[in-house]
């Protein structure tokens, strides 16, 4: 469903968010000493986009190609006895798996940490990395669990009555980051319903 | 999103698929993983009430169950307080005081999880595992979604159903959700196996199974029951596999790319030769695999949502 945006104002152009994906690809390469053992999982929906071009990118700094997938988190949600079911999202894991992988998690906004501790469960069934990072493409701040990221492309200071959209060209047709009031004060999870 | 699960005929198309989108996605989450298990239900508990034998739908469902991480009580009338003379009513208030979130009802008598589901008597969720001559809404969908997974989208598709259409609840039940997800069905029995009413189904009819197989992409061969070969539904069994089974030489007239189904469990040499079981289109094993796919989805779109949220065809659906 799509939304009306009209009160929300830009806080990243489409520019800005591909140099932001640039650096944090070659941060990733820093940190990691190279991209051999990289595999890049975006979560769904924004994520996943986002996590093919950081990879992309990756690709491009290092010559070789990265491994990218897409990780769904809907079934380890803590909060799914409190709305109704929800289709799942594709989950798609690159063949050679996580084992003793660096796994890159990407997500589009970064706010209580509830989405990540979804991922990092979804990620013990999957298998067992050598380590997991966390990229994402803002960071609002709010965090109710003990996670922080790795890499960030912006961090955003918000209040818990904003509401923090990234739009992305695969799925909007454009790219963005879009700040504006929040519908209802619980607004991490509006997010999804975007789509 | 949904409540209870009784006919597959209450299904609308987008429920319909999302079922299937959703199955296909529990494919995807356990096929080749060490950890075949999500902790979606944890907490919940799932009975499954068979008061009619069915080793296969009722080991379907507790896998089902249990990768999603539910607890799982087998209730079966043999040995239980059902053989003992207890009413239906009797035993969903015993379930209801056991806690049970979800119930999976197989009853010789067809409208039983109807019963279950609008008597009050108990307030989980009801799955009809299939109630006399009436449906079996599971193995349509796992029927549908191996078709699916082997011929794309079903819209347009040619699917003919072969066999006992009057005592078979899975032919009442894949004639209507084939047509709501916009497939053309052909029924194919001898006169005496059709039920009173098949006029006013959605699909063709036939007596004819060789006519009905040119331009069919799906053959959906069902079983024919012992004991009602002798009780002059058809004047023989050689009679009836001559012109109603699938053998080598019809098989052979099927497009190259038509797959054969079946339920299970088969008569091999009556109604499905051996060759053209075991054949490479044959994909009867598969639907079992599927059908703990299915019933994953189902158990999951039925029992992970806010237990009050039941209009919900909003959020992301």
């Amino acid at each position: 469903m799509s939304r009306d945006l009209s009160g929300f104002r830009p806080v990243l152009s489409d520019d800005e968010i591909a140099r932001a994906l640039t650096r944090m690809a070659h941060e990733v390469v820093e940190r990691s000493k190279g991209a051999s053992d990289l595999v890049v999982l975006g979560i769904p929906s924004r994520g996943v986009p986002l996590a093919q071009r950081l990879a992309r990118s990756i690709s491009s700094v290092e010559d070789i190609d990265v491994p990218v997938g897409a990780i769904d988190v809907t079934m380890y949600r803590d909060d799914l006895r409190l709305r109704p079911a929800r289709a799942l999202e594709p989950t798609d894991i690159p063949t050679g798996g996580v084992d003793g992988k660096i796994v890159v998690l990407v997500d589009d906004v970064l706010y209580s940490g509830r989405t990540i501790r979804a991922a990092l469960t979804a990620l013990d069934d999957v298998g067992r990395p050598q380590a997991v990072r966390l990229a994402v493409l803002v960071d609002r701040g709010h965090r109710e669990l003990p996670i922080r990221a790795d890499h960030v492309g912006k961090n955003l200071p918000t209040s818990v009555r904003e509401s923090v959209k990234v739009l992305v060209e695969e799925v909007d047709g454009r790219d963005a980051v879009l700040i504006g009031a929040a519908e209802d004060p619980v607004a991490h999870v509006d997010l999804e319903d975007a789509r | 999103m949904i409540r209870h699960l009784l006919s597959s005929s209450d299904l609308t198309r987008e429920q319909a698929t999302t079922i299937l989108d959703t199955a296909e996605e529990m494919a995807r989450l356990t096929e080749g993983r060490s950890v075949k298990k999500l902790p979606t239900l944890r907490g919940r508990t799932v009975v499954n009430l068979f008061f009619e034998d069915s080793t296969r739908t009722r080991t379907s469902f507790e896998l089902a169950a249990k990768r999603l991480s539910a607890d799982v009580i087998n209730f079966s009338a043999k040995g239980s307080s059902v053989s003992k003379g207890e009413s239906l009513k009797d035993t969903a208030l015993t379930l209801a005081a056991m806690g049970a979130d979800a119930v999976v009802v197989r009853h010789s008598a067809s409208g039983a999880p109807y019963r279950l589901a609008d008597s009050g008597w108990i307030d989980a969720n009801v799955l009809n595992a299939g109630d006399g001559t009436h449906e079996h809404p599971t193995q349509a969908l796992l029927d549908a979604f191996t078709m699916r997974h082997h011929l794309g989208d079903l819209d347009g598709r040619h699917i003919v159903i072969v066999g006992d259409v009057l005592h078979g609840r899975v032919a009442r039940s894949n004639v209507s959700l084939l047509a709501t997800l916009g497939a053309r069905v052909t029924v194919v029995a001898p006169p005496t196996l059709l039920p009173l009413g098949v006029e006013h189904w959605p699909c063709e009819v036939s007596y004819d199974l060789d006519a009905a197989l040119p331009g069919a992409s799906a053959v959906m061969m069902l079983r024919v029951q012992q004991e009602r070969m002798n009780a002059a539904f058809f004047p023989s069994a050689r009679e009836y596999s001559r012109r109603y089974g699938l053998d080598t030489q019809r098989f052979g007239r099927l497009s190259d790319d038509a797959i054969v189904l079946h339920p299970g469990p088969m008569n091999r040499g009556m109604e499905i030769t051996a060759e053209v079981a075991d054949s490479e289109r044959s994909v009867i094993v598969e639907q079992v695999t599927n059908g703990v796919y299915v019933r994953m989805a189902v158990l999951y779109l039925m029992l992970a949502g806010a237990g009050d949220g039941t209009t919900g065809q909003e959020g992301a659906a």
